[in-house]
């Protein structure tokens, strides 16, 4: 665990100093979202609709992270840096999807207001209670998927290309699950109190499956 | 092949050869293909998580994140091998480069570059040193502040490649001459001959 948050404290101090994932991310999400308004010629969405829109949003601009996740130890040394040192692969893992965690996070403090503003027809209060629950969940998903994908997908070429490739079919159940757990919060009529259930728990299943098969295979994607 | 403790083994050959190749596998990161490799008696690569405490290297890159200061790369590093506080401070000021420690590595020279990757490299005062050319990018003031850190007064068994043939049989204790990824001579550098040598850069 501690170097775990060795990893994670250089990663935050990486991006707040280079600024080259969150803001891109953010920028990403409200454009779609502006793109959406005029494409869907609609002043405001809810229900199901509002769901998919902000789910696949948000996977989307995800991916801009995911493709960036391991560059700069690709490109500078830190793999072999971090496999010098005496330490558990595992703290990788953990440290990647924790910052990769807190980029969705930070992602959505921004983006879902912006969602609220742009497109969305009820009032975003009463809804947001659960929709933290539902996002959360879906975030620690992506968080998992998205350092195992990115750790393949780093080590190729065409890595921009690799991570959706790969990372996006991976990625389809959770966002099913995230946007049907949504979409009767953001009814505007007879809205849901809280997300359904049966696709919170698919959610975590989801979740703990992905956390238990990355942690088996991912030392070995850092060997030679 | 053997080398024994606090030694120098100096390693030969032209681009290529298998230099820098050879290192990665003593440093635990590749796998040796055929052939057995023990680094401290450990067998490689399986027990390589017992040897990487007490190894360390300097590669061609620096291992440096560009847009991290000296100092906190150090630190970064420091983290992971669990080192003392204060030993980054001594490093630093061991190559003189107290006073630019703050600097983003990208703002640096070569040089000044190289130096903070000797630091990186023996901030775990490793027993082992692993040396890919050492002293590329140092002038010979910079060259001579990294001396106690990775030369013979390191006290540790080192394992060094150099462009200059000449400096590296100055400083070994034994020679592995390289040639196509397999060993054209190993022994005493007094053994080497001057046509075996022309020959090996030929």
């Amino acid at each position: 665990m501690r170097t775990a948050l060795i990893l994670l404290r250089k990663d935050l101090r990486l991006e707040l100093r280079t600024l080259e994932t969150v803001p891109a991310m953010v920028l990403f999400a409200v454009v779609t979202f502006v793109i959406f308004h005029f494409g869907l010629n609609r002043d405001t969405i809810d229900g199901q609709l509002a769901a998919g829109v902000l789910t696949a949003t948000l996977l989307f601009a995800s991916m801009l992270a995911i493709n960036r996740l391991f560059v700069a130890e690709r490109e500078q040394g830190g793999f072999d840096a971090f496999l010098l040192a005496p330490v558990d692969r595992s703290a990788m893992l953990l440290a990647k999807a924790a910052a990769l965690f807190l980029f969705m996070v930070a992602l959505e403090v921004i983006a879902v207001p912006a969602f609220g503003l742009f497109l969305l027809g009820p009032s975003l209060g009463p809804p947001l209670p659960g929709l933290i629950l539902v996002l959360v969940l879906a975030d620690l998903g992506l968080a998992v998927i998205g350092t195992l994908v990115s750790a393949i997908a780093v080590h190729t070429r065409a890595r921009d290309l690799i991570g959706p490739i790969i990372g996006l079919p991976l990625l389809i159940p959770a966002l099913i699950a995230t946007a049907r757990a949504a979409g009767p919060l953001l009814r505007t009529v007879d809205p849901a109190s809280a997300p359904p259930g049966k696709w919170v728990a698919i959610l975590a299943l989801y979740d703990l499956v992905f956390a238990l098969l990355a942690y088996a295979v991912f030392d070995f994607l850092l060997e030679d | 092949m053997r080398v024994a403790p606090g030694t120098t083994l100096a390693v030969l050959g032209r681009n290529g050869a298998g230099k820098s190749t050879l290192l990665r596998i003593l440093a635990t990161l590749l796998r040796p293909h055929e052939g057995d490799v023990l680094v401290f008696g450990e067998p490689l690569p399986r027990r390589a998580f017992n040897v990487r405490a007490r190894l360390g290297l300097l590669a061609h890159e620096p291992l440096l994140y560009r847009e991290l200061s000296g100092r906190e790369n150090l630190e970064y590093h420091a983290g992971l091998h669990g080192v003392r506080r204060g030993r980054v401070q001594e490093v630093l000021e061991a190559v003189g480069m107290e006073r630019r420690a703050g600097d983003p590595v990208r703002l640096l020279s070569r040089g000044m570059v190289q130096r903070l990757a000797v630091c990186r490299a023996v901030l775990h005062e490793p027993e082992l040193l692993l040396l890919d050319e050492p002293r590329a990018n140092l002038d010979p003031a910079a060259s001579e502040l990294v001396e106690p850190l990775i030369g013979r007064q390191s006290g540790a068994t080192r394992v060094l490649t150099s462009h200059d043939p000449g400096s590296a049989l100055a400083e070994a204790d034994l020679v592995l001459a390289l040639k196509d990824g397999r060993p054209a001579f190993i022994g005493p550098p007094e053994q080497l001959g001057e046509s075996q040598l022309r020959d090996l850069y030929a």
